[in-house]
């Protein structure tokens, strides 16, 4: 969707501001909760990480952009939270549960995080097709703008660019983030010319790389 | 602790006291474990940091071969580790060189390598950052106090999938004989994301 969170090439935002080398990880202890109640809830396996970042983005777009980082977990795990029953909004308001827990497929014990985190959840799945294309060829990304998630940004659609590299079979996030399944499909490193995407002005030894799916691309005749 | 963003300290009382009721509702219906969320936070806070990242670099700077392997298969070279965790399931690491210099960001969210990294500091998940590194990489750059020549190119990673990218920045001149331990002190966070350069550090003897 062109959301809030898809800022790639949007200006006006002012210089970036660093802490140093050595910033803290959180900057409020409700900042911890948050990180590690989304992590722990991820694991009762009711959602997956595209529908994390679908609920995130969903923000409305003013209050995305004014949002702290940690401020948009708790909007997408709330959100989440309350799709999928495992809450509600009475609930949330007086802190008490009224209503029976829906069932999960987990809960994560103490003793399951660092077998959890180590193990991670790779999104490569088994090749069963061919790449429809190779190193080196020219494609064209679509002008594609679905109103659900997708991870082909505004900045990068209908673009010419170069197949630099093939990362192999992953799960698709634009049907993964509606619950449609994986639908895995071949995904690519795709380089662009600074001047393709922002103009002549630009140095044109600079390039910006994507990975995109197969989905996202035409080969160019 | 302190607020970095535009919140004023009653807003930030009040967020507390939100997620302290949100956790309270979900462990009381059973789909949380307080503890669990403790461990989870205290391993970012202590095992799962820049410091994993530092390993991998001062290693590719050593040893030749795990150098090659890096550039080959960087999930299996990082993993070979031990360096396994979520946010690390597929890697790339990317080699800064004389003519060219790698920039990673995540225009669309926040993806970082967290495996290596840690969680991303602030101003790698803020607007600016985000929406700058893509277009005017050479001027995110100079915010920083990176000045990169002209006549050498700019590669950005925008981080649109699972893919993972490690920057592995040039070692610093005179560091030779250092070991690998004494080469990973000297890597920091920023030079593995693109936002800092090594080669001006001068090692003393």
């Amino acid at each position: 969707m062109n959301s809030g969170a898809d800022l790639g090439g949007m200006m006006g935002f002012g210089p970036v501001i660093q802490e140093g080398e050595n910033e803290s990880n959180f900057h409020a202890t409700w900042e911890e909760r948050v990180l590690g109640m989304t992590v722990a809830l991820g694991a009762c396996g009711l959602w997956n990480i595209d529908q994390s970042r679908f609920a995130r983005e969903s923000m409305q777009p003013a209050d995305y952009i004014r949002s702290s980082y940690y401020q948009i977990w708790l909007y997408g795990v709330t959100k989440l939270l309350k799709e999928h029953n495992m809450v509600c909004e009475d609930e949330l308001v007086s802190g008490q549960p009224s209503l029976p827990p829906v069932p999960i497929k987990r809960k994560l014990l103490p003793n399951d995080v660092m077998p959890m985190l180590m193990a991670g959840g790779p999104a490569n799945r088994k090749e069963q097709t061919t790449a429809s294309f190779s190193i080196g060829q020219q494609v064209q990304t679509i002008n594609a703008h679905p109103s659900t998630h997708t991870r082909l940004p505004r900045y990068a659609r209908d673009k010419t660019g170069i197949i630099k590299k093939i990362h192999g079979v992953h799960v698709f996030p634009d049907s993964s983030s509606q619950g449609l399944g994986d639908a895995p499909t071949w995904l690519y490193q795709v380089s662009f010319s600074a001047t393709s995407l922002w103009g002549e002005d630009r140095n044109e030894r600079d390039t910006v790389s994507l990975d995109l799916w197969q989905p996202y691309l035409r080969a160019i005749a | 602790m302190h607020s970095h963003n535009d919140d004023d300290h009653s807003h930030l009382t009040d967020i507390e006291a939100r997620v302290r009721a949100l956790e309270s509702l979900l462990s009381e219906k059973g789909y949380i474990d307080s503890a669990s969320v403790d461990k989870i936070v205290q391993t970012y806070e202590k095992n799962i940091g820049p410091q994993n990242g530092a390993h991998v670099v001062a290693k590719a700077w050593t040893d030749p071969d795990f150098n090659q392997w890096l550039k080959d298969d960087a999930t299996a070279a990082i993993h070979s580790l031990g360096y396994t965790s979520r946010q690390g399931e597929h890697m790339v690491a990317v080699f800064n060189s004389t003519d060219k210099h790698h920039l990673v960001v995540c225009t669309l969210c926040s993806c970082y390598p967290w495996s290596v990294l840690g969680l991303p500091p602030t101003w790698y998940k803020s607007p600016p950052f985000r929406s700058r590194a893509v277009i005017e990489p050479r001027a995110v750059l100079a915010d920083f106090g990176v000045d990169i020549s002209t006549s050498k190119s700019i590669e950005v990673h925008d981080s649109t999938a699972e893919i993972r990218y490690l920057v592995i920045p040039e070692q610093p001149e005179n560091t030779e004989n250092l070991s690998e331990a004494e080469l990973a002190k000297l890597v920091t966070r920023n030079s593995m994301i693109g936002t800092a350069l090594l080669s001006h550090l001068t090692v003393g003897s």
